[in-house]
């Protein structure tokens, strides 16, 4: 995304040490025709699509778990956690491996775009406005440009990401 | 000879080094304390427990834990008149040295998580110490060991004594410092030093190894001369001391029986072969009869696990790297071929060296059980022995610790419903005696534990009875006595009523079933009324491997533990019934046996749906039913290294974990314990109304 380069400068500064202190950096990648951002400080790694193993009785947004040298990673379709259909995966597909309260996971998304250096002082709140995504996942907005990207919330997405169906009482 | 300062890091380091080795000698006690319950009188046992109680001593001396030290030294002391037969070893005594090491091991951990012990803590069992010592002194008053009690009600009277301490050459070399000593006699009192430079040799002679300086300290305090002693401790075979009280209002009375007893500081401690004695275990546990001797070193867990890892990542490697190249290199290439079976070879041995570097005998657990018999039989008035076998059966460090828990609810079952009561035992002609037996042995990558009792067995109609007033078991339900003795693994069965009303067992008896699954083993339970009740338990010796049969059901790959599988087979088409409510089943040599589409069970598409096309993998639960699974095709067997899903994601049902197959890509072990009530959930949710409550849900 081109008009993201200029984003540092945005706003007036009212002096560079507090711009320095606050300033936030974030990943930002495409599903859909939409721009989301994660925090930079939770991505581990970013790698190609590959084929999961599919865990069974699952949520469908949660495509099964890949090996990650070694570790086993649960890997989920943002595109559908957004309830907008699962994504046809191919080879050009990425996935973000996180890492969320002491867990990893991986997030399928379509592309990454760019890294995001804001000041946390231009990150607006969510205005409460009917949509298909939940507002609970959206942390904020980052205006880009003319154009703006949603900042996710990573916890409340996978907050409770469990089995479809909750265990039987044991 | 600077005085070596120890930074904070060295110190914790210190600290939890000595904690560890306190866990150790903790377990030891407690093992020993279990042979003394088993056959009494057994001065083995008693020199080991005194030994260890006297390791954590010094060491808490060290570190400055005295209401530890305190503890210690009487429970030394009631040890020490029991090896010299002063004091009797009889019940009482036995029930104080039981005593004696709970508190002891409280005031461990207390110190531990540094947490200082509440003033009247263990001061019960510290009273009853102090009376059986003090009546095993009062019939033979020996002037000397007497006195080694007097500083536990020290008269708070101010005392001059006069200190003459010469190390010998070599001290320092035993990484002493004089000036720890030093300073530790001040804590005791107003200390004045003098230093006695006679032994410096002149200075082309000086040796700065060697220590050479003496001193002479005068010392008021209102402590006892054994307190001196002890600060001592350490040092004494590698000095001359003399303690002297040179109190003006000290009467020659007094003064002849303490004077004797200070010469030889050594009398209330331990002679210092003995504080050796704790590494020389192996020769030791020779002489009891135990462990080979074998010689050891301490590891840090976590490097151990780290080991363990590696290797298992390297297993996979090599399976990959293997798989890769058969691949690709299709035409024969005989010294290729040969060295990757070679590496394989290594690598299957390389891993089950580092399996077993995490291999422990079952017994630091089994040495807890005598206790608990001898507790719970005394709780409940029975007269029960356990016996034990196979304490010398090695397991995975991880299976051992869990293990703890459900042997103990096993055991105290066995104890409080298994066996009768005397009166009712006597009349059912058994010997007053209850007989527990436990047992362990290996069984292929198994280890097999029996809990036995010579009770009264499982009484059937109440168990049934309970379990249908509680609604576990529909009244209209016929189940065979097998399946009515699975019902104590019923969830809900065990509530504190049950337990009451029941004379059966049932304290606990699911969560016993659910910790052995989550070890991967199984628990099953066979019972003749009138003879008594035995339980099994199966469990892997490792929770890093398994072996497992890789099966095909559509794309996927699952694996089937092989300990489980009884046999794979074709059926045809006259073996498969189908039966109304939507079950099906396979006959195979006369028995009907559930069948189960792993397809349906976890939602796969494009999989055989026809049993006959199939392979139906018949297995064997735990509770000992037979279950067949269809999958498509058998890929082979292969020994996989268990990774576990949970470290990322949630528990899912069905799966206990998953592994890494050659390609790289994961495949999940199945847990087929789950299997029928996933099935029962996902496939016949409709007909919810024909299913009977089965007790091997």
């Amino acid at each position: 995304m081109a008009e993201s380069q200029d984003l540092p400068s945005i706003g007036p500064n009212n002096g560079l040490d507090a711009a320095a202190a606050l300033t936030r950096q974030f990943i930002s990648f495409r599903v859909g025709d939409d721009e989301f951002a994660i925090d930079i400080m939770a991505v581990r790694e970013i790698k190609g699509w590959t084929e999961t193993t599919v865990l069974p009785n699952q949520q469908n947004y949660m495509l099964g778990v890949l090996n990650l040298r070694g570790t086993i990673v649960p890997i989920f379709d943002l595109r559908c956690r957004f309830g907008l259909g699962l994504t046809t995966t191919t080879r050009s597909h990425v996935v973000i491996i996180v890492a969320i309260s002491g867990r990893l996971l991986g997030l399928l998304v379509d592309a990454v775009s760019d890294i995001l250096t804001v000041n946390a002082a231009d990150i607006r709140p969510v205005p409460d406005v009917d949509q298909p995504i939940d507002n609970a996942f959206l942390a904020g907005i980052i205006p880009v440009g003319d154009s703006m990207v949603v900042l996710l919330s990573l916890e409340n997405l996978f907050a409770n990401h469990g089995p479809a169906n909750t265990a039987v009482a044991a | 000879m600077s005085t070596p300062t120890f930074g904070s890091d060295e110190l914790a380091q210190f600290r939890r080094t000595f904690f560890e080795e306190c866990t150790e000698l903790l377990a030891d006690l407690e093992e020993r304390l279990g042979a003394l319950v088993a056959f009494s009188s057994d001065v083995e046992s008693l020199n080991a427990i005194f030994r260890a109680v006297h390791s954590v001593k010094a060491g808490a001396g060290a570190f400055g834990y005295s209401v530890l030290v305190g503890f210690a030294h009487r429970f030394e002391a009631l040890l020490d008149r029991l090896r010299d037969g002063k004091v009797e070893l009889d019940e009482r005594t036995l029930a104080a040295l039981i005593a004696a090491a709970d508190v002891f091991s409280a005031l461990v951990d207390l110190a531990r998580q540094s947490e200082t012990p509440a003033d009247d803590f263990g001061a019960e069992v510290a009273e009853e110490l102090k009376a059986l010592l003090d009546g095993a002194a009062a019939p033979q008053p020996t002037l000397r060991e007497p006195a080694e009690f007097v500083e536990m009600p020290a008269a708070p009277v101010e005392k001059t004594y006069r200190i003459v301490f010469r190390p010998n050459a070599e001290l320092f070399r035993h990484a002493n410092e004089p000036l720890y000593l030093i300073r530790e006699l001040k804590t005791l009192g107003t200390l004045t030093v003098d230093c006695d430079l006679a032994r410096l040799p002149p200075f082309d002679a000086f040796n700065v190894d060697d220590a050479y300086l003496g001193w002479t300290m005068t010392l008021r305090a209102d402590c006892a001369p054994t307190a001196i002693a002890e600060v001592f401790e350490f040092v004494d075979d590698e000095c001359e001391l003399t303690i002297e009280e040179i109190a003006p209002i000290a009467s020659v009375a007094d003064e002849a029986p303490l004077k004797a007893e200070t010469e030889k500081p050594a009398v209330a401690v331990a002679p210092p072969a003995e504080k050796k004695a704790v590494e020389r275990k192996a020769s030791d546990n020779k002489t009891a009869g135990n462990a080979a001797s074998i010689s050891s070193i301490r590891v840090d867990l976590y490097r151990v696990d780290r080991l363990v890892n590696m290797v298992g990542e390297l297993v996979i490697a090599q399976a990959m790297l293997a798989q890769q190249f058969t691949e690709s290199h299709s035409t024969d290439d005989p010294t290729a071929l040969q060295g990757f079976e070679h590496l394989a070879g290594l690598t299957r041995e390389l891993q089950e060296c580092v399996m077993a570097i995490r291999m422990q005998p079952v017994k630091s657990v089994f040495s807890r059980m005598p206790r608990l018999v001898r507790d719970v039989g005394h709780k409940t008035g029975k007269d029960v022995r356990l016996e034990m076998a196979g304490e010398q059966t090695e397991v995975d460090k991880t299976v051992i610790e869990e293990l703890a828990d459900p042997l103990t609810h096993m055991i105290r079952n066995a104890v409080d419903h298994g066996i009768e009561d005397a009166e009712v035992r006597l009349a059912a002609g058994k010997p007053a005696e209850g007989v527990i037996r436990l047992s362990a042995q290996h069984a292929g990558s198994n280890i097999l534990i029996h809990v036995e009792d010579d009770g009264a067995g499982l009484d059937r109609d109440r168990l049934l009875a309970k379990a249908t007033e509680k609604g576990i078991v529909s009244p209209n339900v016929k189940l065979s006595g097998e399946e009515i003795d699975e019902l104590i693994f019923a969830p809900g069965f065990s509530t504190a009523a049950a337990v009451t009303d029941v004379s059966g067992r049932g304290v606990g008896m699911d969560v016993v079933r659910r910790n052995v699954q989550a070890l991967g083993g199984r628990v099953q339970v066979t019972s003749t009324a009138g003879k008594g009740t035995r339980f099994t338990l199966v469990i892997p010796l490792t929770l890093a491997v398994l072996d497992g049969m890789v099966v095909a059901v559509g794309w996927e790959k699952y694996i089937l533990p092989l300990t489980s599988i009884v046999e794979s087979f074709r059926p045809g088409r006259g073996q498969i019934r189908v039966i109304p409510g939507g079950g099906e089943v396979v006959s195979i040599r006369g028995e009907f046996v559930r069948l189960i589409h792993l397809a349906r069970v976890f939602g796969v598409s494009e999989a055989v749906a026809d049993p006959c096309e199939g392979l139906v993998v018949l297995i064997e639960l735990a509770n000992g039913s037979k279950l067949g699974v269809v999958v498509d095709e058998l890929i082979g067997q292969q020994q996989v290294v268990i990774k576990s899903l949970q470290d990322n994601y949630d528990p899912v049902p069905g799966i206990s974990g998953a592994t890494i197959l050659g390609n790289g890509r994961v495949a999940l072990i199945v847990d087929i314990e789950e299997l029928t009530r996933l099935y029962d959930r996902n496939v016949r949710i409709a007909d919810a109304t024909m299913r009977p409550m089965a007790a091997n849900a």
